[in-house]
């Protein structure tokens, strides 16, 4: 493997991803309800700025404007059929902010969630999410992404999808899930569900991890879980800048860039070698990241009291990945006939 | 243990037993089983009402603790959930033939900018699954379009869903316009979505902010509950 992120995997030992996009385009004025993909054609300078808005900071990879850019999603803006011109043009804005950069920066690709609920539950098949993943992937290589970074997943059957369009587009991709649902994925997917599932996709991850979700302290209970199972794939920690708060009609992010930046160094030590911030988090927390991480050696894996009392406490007592986990206790009367 | 364990008869099984197994069929989203033991209850004269509240709306709430729990996840939900609803097929006619109070009527969509609609879908699979009738909207509504849904379904329940920050003030919009135009007292207002907390709720002037779909559907049932008592004393 020669691409630009296995190199620099192999070189260093952590590597600043980017934060929050969403939070940063509505600053910039978009408008709630709107596609942002839209912008990769209509309002490119606005695109280049948030690109660079986290370059400036300090990242070494940033997530391309296209986590929407699918059939599934576009189809509500009547957009369905320009994925690939969406795709494409987020990658070309990415591709030529990170070559002006003046030191490596990698392009990853994004693709978010269909939002649809996957068959046999749902309406969609594996064969049409392969479909719709892979017009969005052969869009991201044709503008130029080093990586495809599938993130926001809750199934396991969606994520196996986005695996198999990775390979139909002979493309290296990264992977997150999201654990937003008493320390799972809304699925009921646990982390160490995810590592074993990671390992065993038709093309295995560069890199995987979660990212959203809760807040900074159950991203790393989940990072904890990633870890302990031993996998050789580095492992990314992407988490929300605290937890949303209303305040006189405004919404904020009640984590400081000092606590993300408390965040990142524990991120490492719980084993994450690929740390960036999903929503609300801005240039001013990355940079507060980018510091924490070059001055403070790596330290000790964090105890869950430690994550805790520094980050807060976690949305649910259990992850699911304990001995003593909740299961279905109900005493089957009876065989379920074959 | 289990190999020696025999398939059962549902028709052999007493009423009792019978809305026992079909809770735990519930739980396992069997269909088809669910409507055998529809059918066998109709035979034996129980009224659809009866066998909507004890037998499926009963077995709901069993699986309603348990993902509120964080014991059953959404796939297992939604197996439920249909599962649920291949009894209501056979039951929703009878209902109306025989004037049954409803349980509830809803109408839910998420906020005006806010295109995210997984979560709604899963209450209103979770609502139709506890016997509410629900009118789903869809994404992005406007004032207007909740207002004239209610109307139009003759709603009890006002659902509001949204994902982003950015949308959530938009509920205030809604409840405040219903204030506004006298309406506010007709509908039980709930809202729900991820970046929500029940101090939100609160602030805007909902009945209640419903952390998951579960907790939807167990907020309904007790404030229609109240809100049947109160129309009975009054």
């Amino acid at each position: 493997m020669s691409d630009a992120l296995s190199r620099m995997l192999a070189d260093r030992e952590w590597i600043l991803a980017d934060g929050a996009t969403g939070t940063n385009l509505f600053n910039m004025g978009l408008s709630s309800g709107d596609a942002p993909e839209f912008w990769n054609v209509d309002e490119p300078d606005k695109i280049r700025a948030l690109y660079k808005g986290a370059v400036d900071a300090g990242s070494d990879l940033f997530l391309t404007n296209s986590f929407g850019s699918n059939a599934s999603r576009l189809k509500l803006h009547d957009a369905a059929d320009r994925v690939r011109e969406f795709s494409r043009a987020a990658a070309e804005l990415g591709r030529e902010i990170a070559d002006s950069a003046g030191r490596p920066v990698i392009v990853a690709g994004s693709m978010g969630p269909t939002g649809e609920i996957m068959a046999p539950m749902g309406s969609l098949t594996h064969e049409i999410a392969v479909e719709m993943f892979h017009e969005q992937a052969e869009g991201l290589k044709e503008g130029g992404a080093d990586v495809l970074w599938v993130e926001t997943i809750s199934a396991p059957e969606e994520m196996k999808a986005a695996a198999e369009a990775a390979k139909l587009a002979d493309m290296p991709f990264v992977a997150t899930m999201s654990f937003d649902t008493a320390g799972r994925t809304m699925m009921g997917l646990t982390s160490q569900a995810w590592a074993t599932l990671a390992e065993k996709l038709v093309q295995v991850p560069e890199a995987f991890g979660a990212n959203c979700g809760v807040g900074a302290s159950d991203l790393l209970r989940t990072v904890l879980g990633l870890s302990s199972q031993g996998s050789s794939i580095p492992i990314v920690a992407k988490g929300n800048a605290g937890i949303p708060k209303y305040v006189d009609g405004h919404i904020h992010y009640d984590g400081t860039p000092e606590l993300m930046a408390e965040y990142a160094i524990m991120a490492r030590n719980s084993g994450a070698t690929i740390i960036g911030g999903c929503c609300g988090t801005m240039p001013e927390h990355l940079e507060k990241m980018r510091e924490a991480l070059e001055t403070t050696p790596k330290g000790e894996r964090p105890s869950l009291e430690e994550i805790a009392a520094k980050l807060g406490g976690f949305s649910s007592a259990s992850d699911g990945t304990e001995a003593d986990a909740p299961a279905p206790d109900r005493s089957r009367r009876r065989r379920r006939r074959a | 243990m289990a190999d020696d364990e025999e398939d059962i008869i549902l028709s052999e099984l007493d009423d009792e037993e019978l809305v026992q197994q079909m809770h735990d069929d519930l739980y396992d989203g069997l269909k088809e089983e669910i409507e055998e033991g529809v059918n066998i209850l109709l035979e034996r004269g129980w009224t659809p009402y009866k066998i909507l509240t004890e037998a499926l709306v009963g077995g709901m709430t069993i699986v309603g603790v348990d993902f509120r729990d964080g014991i059953l996840f959404v796939p297992e939900v939604l197996l439920a959930a249909n599962a649920m609803k291949g009894g209501m097929a056979i039951l929703k006619p009878l209902l109306a033939e025989t004037g049954a109070p409803t349980i509830g009527r809803m109408v839910i969509g998420t906020v005006k900018g806010d295109i995210h609609d997984i979560g709604q879908n899963l209450v209103t699979m979770m609502m139709e699954g506890a016997g509410f009738e629900v009118k789903n909207i869809g994404i992005n509504n406007p004032v207007e379009s909740y207002i004239e849904a209610c109307a139009e379904f003759d709603a009890d329940i006002l659902g509001m869903s949204a994902l982003l920050t950015t949308t959530m003030p938009y509920m205030k919009v809604v409840i405040d316009a219903l204030v506004e135009q006298g309406l506010r007292d007709n509908y039980i207002v709930l809202v729900g979505g991820a970046p929500l907390n029940e101090e939100f709720g609160k602030a805007i002037g909902a009945d209640a902010y419903c952390r998951d779909a579960a907790v939807a559907v167990e907020t309904a049932k007790a404030m229609m509950a109240r809100k049947h008592n109160q129309m009975a004393a009054g």
